[in-house]
């Protein structure tokens, strides 16, 4: 599998310090786009490239060169990262030009892809060994280091606890009571709220689950589909001991009603919160109320 | 969207799946023309997005004018799980040997659309015993795949021959119109050995409405929904007397799930949405103005990009224009959220650090 690790921040120099990794932002001329990269700016990522089909040898805001597509940017400037904000029909055409140019971590932010096409991509996606995480998600953060993703900076703080979380201001609402509580991430990765996304909870766990720094894990699921089953069934198989705490989302929401998320669904049992409840405490994972319950529940597990 | 019977059979119709004749109204001028079309004896279903239909009783047998006469305006006005009866098919009665289940789901966590089908059906697919499943890739289901099955669930000769034309029919139909899950259930093998589709149920993925006009009149939502869409943001309409809103459909769950938790019964799962500027904010407002059992307005925000500051200066839009005056509970966090509670301070908000206070007032003001 390829190494998320290695691809948001290589290896230590001699300082200590790990490398600012090369980022293209697909979309930066947009309202969306062009906000988010100025963001991402502010927080230290290294954005080399904007892509904007029509405004190739345009300069945004004063540094950052823009191509006509992906392939020419990453022959200008070799990035392995990029950041999709195109309209979700113009999603397939966006992430084909990434992953067919060398693109190995996508990171999917449009909402209402049709499923069809997020699976296509995904397709590729694997053909190419390359991640796309997404869509609909807010991205991935490595606190202090790196952020490619649409997430406020202010909840995260740099640690040793990996958060997974298919929702946007859940993972923001959790990572601000962990830093609050002391508990400061080690990277927090956005599933994205659809029925089918690029990086699975159960990948987002083996992508983060070996790295030598990792001292816990928060895991912020929803109703809808049976990722949290899957993921809890290969926790018991892989027997992973570092600890790990749960929050699911949608305990009271009716069946077959879209709860914002397209993926947020009920349908029969299939997705349903006690499912996924009722697995978590097979794997020994507690399962959080309410989100402020998170850190609580960690500290315990932590001091146990 | 979720598509009603009667819509889901036009579709089976259209792609060579037998169903039984039936005709579809919405009112009963219509309902006793289609009457006599069909001729007695015949079945008054009601068509509800929502499952446990036939144990409300929401499906009946007719036999005569009179009895036309008082079971359509009965079903017509009736509610199950809280839906409406959005229209009426009657349709013939079939003579049933045996009940089985088939469908197509889109498995998520394999990619893949997924074959379950049983000689048990007529029952909801959790209860349904001896399933078969396979995972078919996302191409049409090819000829020696749907024998495999057909056998597997006991099927022979004519009946396997029909089975595997039935399943290839409804994995074209699948693909063709991007369905999450298109179900037959139950599907009836008659006394006289022809297979057909008794009910069926189909989800396509709204995600890609912009590329199927033609599904477009099966849209059933209702005008407070169809204004959220357009404003950008997701609601569902629930018959409690709480308007829930927040940012984010994640949060938004978590804050429904602890209004419910404790005691308090939600009106709106309102999500305003990563991009709310105060503009969508104010129509959130106007929307649940509209709703007259809501008793108390619940909002819950996390402030990141959106800025809280943006929502309160909705809120305050809405009190200078006599917008609301039942109670809201906020408890906002994050960016400028010290600015925004400044800016409600003399308002009928009331502010809250925690959510759980906010919560617990909420639910003592809608219980009163």
């Amino acid at each position: 599998m390829t190494d998320i690790y290695e691809i948001l921040r290589g290896q230590k120099d001699a300082d200590g310090n790990y490398q600012k990794k090369k980022v293209i932002v697909q979309g930066i001329t947009g309202k969306y786009g062009s906000t988010h990269a100025k963001l991402m700016l502010d927080y230290g990522t290294n954005i080399v490239a904007g892509v904007t089909p029509g405004k190739g040898g345009q300069i945004f805001e004063d540094k950052v060169p823009i191509y006509e597509s992906v392939k020419e940017a990453v022959e200008a400037t070799g990035a392995e990262i990029s950041i999709v904000f195109v309209p979700a029909k113009f999603f397939l055409g966006a992430a084909k030009d990434a992953l067919e140019s060398g693109i190995k971590l996508l990171v999917a932010i449009p909402e209402h892809v049709p499923i069809r096409d997020a699976m296509e991509a995904i397709e590729l996606a694997k053909k190419k060994d390359a991640i796309i995480i997404g869509p609909n998600t807010p991205g991935v953060i490595v606190p202090g280091l790196i952020k490619v993703g649409i997430m406020p900076a202010t909840p995260f703080s740099t640690g040793k606890v990996a958060v997974l979380s298919k929702s946007g201001t859940l993972l923001y609402e959790i990572s601000n009571n962990l830093t609050s509580a002391g508990f400061g991430q080690n990277i927090t990765i956005g599933i994205g709220g659809d029925p089918v996304n690029g990086t699975r909870m159960i990948d987002a766990f083996d992508m983060v689950k070996d790295d030598p720094e990792l001292e816990a894990m928060v895991i912020v699921g929803e109703i809808g589909g049976d990722s949290e089953e899957i993921l809890a069934q290969h926790i018991i198989d892989t027997g992973f001991s570092k600890p790990i705490v749960g929050y699911i989302a949608g305990r009271q929401a009716p069946k077959e009603k879209r709860m914002g998320h397209a993926g947020a669904i009920v349908m029969g049992n299939y997705g349903s919160a006690e499912s996924k409840i009722s697995m978590f405490a097979k794997a020994n994972i507690p399962v959080a109320k309410r989100p402020g319950e998170v850190a609580v529940l960690l500290a315990g597990k932590m001091n146990s | 969207m979720r598509l009603l019977e009667y819509q889901a059979k036009e579709l089976f119709k259209e792609f060579g799946i037998k169903t039984p004749p039936s005709i579809s109204s919405k009112d009963i001028e219509k309902g006793r023309k289609d009457a006599k079309e069909l001729g007695y004896p015949f079945v008054i279903k009601v068509q509800v997005p929502v499952g446990g239909r036939g144990k409300a009783g929401g499906i009946q047998k007719c036999s005569s004018d009179d009895e036309f006469e008082l079971k359509y305006p009965q079903l017509l006005n009736m509610s199950i799980k809280g839906e409406k009866t959005r229209a009426i098919l009657l349709e013939k009665m079939a003579d049933i040997e045996k009940e089985l289940y088939l469908s197509l789901f889109l498995n998520r966590s394999k990619r893949c659309y997924t074959i379950i089908a049983s000689s048990e059906g007529g029952v909801e697919i959790e209860s349904v015993k001896n399933q078969t499943i396979r995972e078919v890739g996302l191409g049409d289901v090819d000829t020696q795949t749907a024998k495999e099955v057909a056998n597997e669930i006991g099927l022979k000769d004519s009946q396997e021959e029909q089975f595997v034309d039935m399943l290839q029919r409804l994995s074209k139909l699948t693909i063709e119109k991007e369905a999450e899950l298109a179900e037959i259930n139950p599907l009836a093998i008659l006394k006289d050995g022809t297979l057909i589709a008794l009910d069926g149920k189909v989800m396509t993925d709204d995600s890609s409405n912009f590329r199927h006009d033609e599904l477009q009149k099966y849209q059933e939502k209702s005008e407070l929904e169809k204004q959220a869409e357009k404003s950008g943001f997701s609601l569902v309409e629930l018959e409690g007397n709480i308007a829930v809103i927040g940012n984010g459909a994640g949060l938004v769950m978590s804050t429904f799930d602890l209004v419910s938790d404790n005691g308090g019964k939600p009106a709106t799962f309102l999500d305003v949405g990563g991009g709310a500027t105060t503009e969508t904010v104010y129509e959130a407002l106007t929307l649940i103005s509209k709703m007259k059992r809501v008793k108390g307005i619940l909002v819950n925000l996390y402030g990141g990009i959106v800025k809280t500051t943006t929502v309160a200066e909705a809120f305050i839009q809405a009190y200078n224009n006599n917008l609301i005056d039942i109670p809201v509970f906020a408890r906002l966090m994050g960016t400028e959220s010290e600015k925004a509670k400044e800016m409600l301070k003399d308002t009928k908000t009331k502010m809250f650090d925690s959510i759980e206070d906010a919560i617990n007032g909420v639910v003592m003001e809608a219980n009163k």
